[in-house]
């Protein structure tokens, strides 16, 4: 016969004002196994739990049910207590008698009724608990970053000064992100690359960070603490190895008027290139598909130029391994392509704005490339179409963003900001120019934000419109731009030389493949889920893996390096310990019974299943099953339900407590 | 579009008007859009997306009285380009429609409901437009109502234009299917 000592909690007067908890407490002592029964207002507080402790030692109690709130409150304030008092913690159960009954319902008499049958269930449940034991396991002490904009190069600077190693996997040939192409920067206008720049420098030269650069992710395999990463390098043609970076290469190329992708368009570049001349690693990359050698064995000119014999017509994408014991994703983000095609089904473009048909409609990233002192015009101010300096700019916020009809209903929140920006530096480069903008809302929260868009309209005289922009037209080499104020509640119409459209945010290209290697969810519009918005804004659902910087949500430089630094002591907490632990209560395959059909290995949705093998002691080859890797198994039960031989079972939820509990109450 | 209606029941003017359009005014968030697209706005003594805002605070009266909503050319420019996929013409619409029915269309702009309705009888009798007709009915209609001579003849000058373009037929075309064009109009009458 068991010992199980009931608790109940009043919860202050959250439970006992709808539950009758004397009465509740004298019917719960008379079921089966129950050995005491006794009620208390808080039982989380510190008498609460020193009374808990006097009873499982006085009553000799073999398991525990507490019945309050939700386990997610407080399950491990009880397992505390229970193991100060020598009880395995995992003998303690929650009944949730406030969230599952008091708060939701009304009549004394049902809701007491209610409780009663749900702490029956518990104390079913715990009648059949096992003692078990966290599970131990090893950790690798070095991160891996993905991607490597401001957010991820601040996490690899962040972990590798605190003494751990990093493996940092960028995807461009160069890391630097989109700031490393911004001019100024709200809301002090520092110039971006002089503070980013020597950021890069520090990630190429430190001595505990690895680069990957003009790399992918292939395959994630592991759970926290042992991840196995193969990462894909892409064919370069250049051996950074041997390649000084002299630059011999690109200006003997006679192919340069190929669109440069870091100046999104803005600008030209060589087959063989740089994206930016201060580039981390700064050694050049071969675009396969435009270099004459590679497309038809012509040229080949670099590769004589060379003095030190590094370009490799011959190469090929490699794949390696590195093992890691966390991971942080900083894939940052990409905008919103304008016209009319669309990369997915659920978005439409803005035919009526003529971007992408006028050479003089152009998005914010491509403005911040003309304001740019390293830009293509080298900072003067000339527009695409006929290099004329632009007299009248219309600046058009919320382009896609907050546009239901786009398909994307949510705030980019840092157009605003950049977009006050803009029409300051363009009032600093053409003192005699107007910078039109037209918003829908200021949206300018954040220290010294709001000073800084009064000063684009008070001191460099931009002028602000309430509206949204109708229609943009070209008549006679004008472009007519067509708008309300609808605090005035008239339109208006302005005639410009240039027109600055401000993009929604959207999470970067293939991010959702990634998140799905990764097992981290997402969004409906891809950007990364963190496991809890306020108090774990980091974490994901994937134990070891961490987010931060606009993969995760619009945010600007400020918010996304506050949250690389959030990751990167997640990652150091992670490795503070010598092991880590992990909740045991995970699927176990019964190896005599299984037929090995692997249907569990199929459903399992964190791929913790193996195909293994039963062996007598001496070798000799039994039988095939199906194994758990504890490490990976987060205990969801999927197995537990597809096994068609009733082999998978969970602990802490056992198939015969559940049965348990249910017979308890038909 | 938010199926919530968060209407009061007081806005009985507004719950009238999006049942008649089919659209909700509370998705309205006041961006504009559509008094920027819209060709007549400048001439509107109240833009349209400032009717939508009278009704979302219960001000259906001051918007039903509007000459804006005569203004109108149900172009659909609007509702195309709305972002919250306010049926903003069909809300125009509505307002006529009301307006008319209460009887209280302003005297200034009888005449284009004159127009209106001209153009719809026209239509309900042959099934396509017989401009000829329409502009012999128009201009009676017109006359009988304020008497004045000087609009009877206004825009005659068009006349031989519109020739031109063979706009002017004495003999219009009609529709076979009679049935259809009854059916047509009785479902467009239905209000539910
Ligand atoms: C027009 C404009 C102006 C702005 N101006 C300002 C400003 O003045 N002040 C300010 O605070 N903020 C500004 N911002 C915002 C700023 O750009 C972002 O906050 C910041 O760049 C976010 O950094 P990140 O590292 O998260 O992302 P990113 O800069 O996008 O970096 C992500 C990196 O990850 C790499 N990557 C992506 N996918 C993969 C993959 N699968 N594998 C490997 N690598 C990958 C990318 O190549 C990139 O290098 C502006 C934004 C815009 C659009
Ligand atoms: S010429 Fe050779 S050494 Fe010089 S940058 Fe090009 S690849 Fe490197
Ligand atoms: S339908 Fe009417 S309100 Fe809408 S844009 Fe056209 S004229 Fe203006």
């Amino acid at each position: 016969m068991s010992r199980i000592g009931v608790f109940i909690c009043w919860c202050g007067e959250n439970i006992a004002r709808t539950v009758d908890v004397d009465a509740l407490a004298q019917e719960v002592s008379k079921f089966p196994g129950v050995r005491c029964a006794m009620n208390y207002k808080y039982v989380c507080s510190d008498p609460g739990q020193a009374l808990v402790r006097e009873k499982i030692a006085a009553e000799k109690l073999d398991a525990v049910v507490i019945a309050s709130c939700s386990p997610h409150m407080h399950l491990k304030t009880f397992r505390r207590a229970a193991q100060l008092a020598g009880l395995n913690p995992y003998k303690v159960e929650m009944a949730n008698i406030r969230e599952h009954c008091s708060w939701v319902h009304h009549d004394r008499a049902k809701a007491t009724a209610k409780a009663a049958s749900l702490i029956r269930l518990s104390v079913e449940k715990a009648r059949l608990d096992h003692e078990l034991q966290p599970i131990r396991v090893p950790v690798t002490r070095r991160a891996l970053v993905i991607g490597g904009g401001v957010a991820g190069i601040q996490a690899a600077l962040d972990i590798a000064d605190a003494g751990y190693e990093v493996v940092m996997v960028e995807r461009e040939p160069s890391i630097g992100g989109k700031m490393a192409g911004l001019s100024e920067t709200f809301p002090t206008l520092d110039c971006s690359q002089c503070i980013l720049t020597p950021r890069m420098v520090e990630v190429g030269q430190h001595p505990r960070i690895k680069l990957y650069s003009y790399s992918e992710v292939e395959r994630v395999e592991g759970y926290i603490g042992n991840f196995t990463i193969t990462i894909r390098q892409k064919a370069r043609y250049v051996d950074i190895s041997k390649c000084t970076g002299c630059g011999d290469c690109w200006s003997v190329c006679p192919l340069k008027r190929n669109k440069s992708e870091f100046d999104y368009g803005m600008g030209v570049r060589a087959s063989i290139y740089v994206p930016f001349p201060q580039a981390v690693p700064a050694r050049p990359v071969i675009d396969a598909k435009t270099c004459a050698k590679i497309i038809r064995n012509g040229c080949g000119l670099c590769e004589k130029k060379c003095k030190a014999g590094a370009i490799n017509f011959q190469d090929t994408d490699k794949l390696v391994e590195e093992k890691v014991g966390a991971v942080v994703v900083a894939t940052g983000y990409k905008l919103y392509d304008i016209g009319e095609k669309q990369d997915k089904a659920s978005l439409a473009g803005y035919g009526e704005y003529g971007y992408g048909q006028y050479k003089d409609v152009i998005d914010s990233l491509q403005f911040e490339r003309l304001l740019s002192a390293s830009g293509p015009t080298n900072g003067v101010l000339k527009r695409p179409s006929d290099g004329a300096e632009p007299k009248n700019v219309v600046f058009i916020s919320c382009v896609g963003s907050r546009d239901n009809a786009k398909g994307l209903p949510y705030c980019s929140k840092i157009c605003c900001m950049y977009t006050a920006k803009h029409a300051m530096l363009y009032k600093h480069k053409v003192h005699d120019g107007q910078a039109h903008v037209f918003y829908m809302d200021i949206r300018a929260g954040g220290k010294g934000y709001e000073e800084f868009v009064r000063r684009a309209i008070e001191q460099d005289g931009a002028k602000y419109y309430r509206g949204r922009v109708s229609k943009i037209t070209q008549e006679d080499g004008k472009l007519v731009v067509r708008g309300a104020d609808t605090l005035a509640g008239v339109p208006i119409t302005v005639e410009a030389d240039l027109v600055v459209l401000a993009a929604a945010m959207r999470p970067a290209d293939g991010v959702a493949e990634l998140a799905q290697k990764l097992n981290v969810g997402y969004d409906e519009f891809g950007f990364l889920l963190e496991s809890h918005p306020k108090l774990r804004p980091v974490e994901t659902n994937a134990a070891g893996v961490f987010v931060c910087g606009a993969c995760q949500a619009p945010k600007d430089i400020p918010e996304s390096v506050a949250q690389a630094s959030a990751a990167a002591s997640k990652v150091a907490v992670t490795f503070a310990a010598d092991e880590l632990m992990r909740e045991p209560e995970i699927a176990g395959i019964n190896e005599q019974t299984c037929v090995a059909c692997y249907a569990c290995l199929r459903a399992c949705p964190y791929h913790a299943i193996e195909q293994a093998e039963v062996r007598t002691p001496r070798g000799v080859f039994v039988k095939h099953t199906a194994r758990v890797n504890p490490g990976l198994c987060m205990g969801c039960g999927t197995c537990v339900a597809v096994c068609p031989s009733k082999s998978a079972d969970l602990e802490g939820f056992t198939e015969q407590q559940i049965y348990a509990m249910v017979e308890s109450l038909v | 579009m938010n199926t919530a209606n968060p209407l009061p029941q007081a806005c009985a003017t507004a719950r009238v008007i999006e049942a008649l359009a089919h659209t909700h005014l509370y998705d309205c968030y006041q961006c504009g859009k559509c008094t920027a697209g819209c060709p007549m706005a400048a001439q509107m003594d109240i833009a349209p997306n400032r009717l939508i805002r009278l009704l979302q605070l219960g001000r259906g009266r001051e918007a039903l009285d509007a000459q804006s909503i005569w203004q109108c050319v149900s172009c659909q420019t609007c509702a195309t380009r709305c972002p919250k996929s306010v049926n903003c013409a069909g809300i125009m619409d509505a307002l006529r429609q009301l307006s008319m029915e209460e009887g209280r269309v302003s005297p200034a702009q009888r005449r284009v409901m004159l127009f209106q309705k001209a153009f719809l009888d026209n239509i309900r009798r042959n099934g396509r437009l017989h401009e000829l007709e329409l502009i012999v009915q128009f201009k009676l209609a017109g006359f009988m109502h304020d008497r004045r001579f000087s609009l009877l003849f206004k825009d005659a000058t068009l006349a031989p234009k519109l020739n031109k373009r063979k706009k002017l037929h004495l003999r219009g075309k009609k529709v076979r299917d009679r049935a259809v064009l009854r059916r047509i109009f009785a479902r467009s009458m239905d209000h539910s």
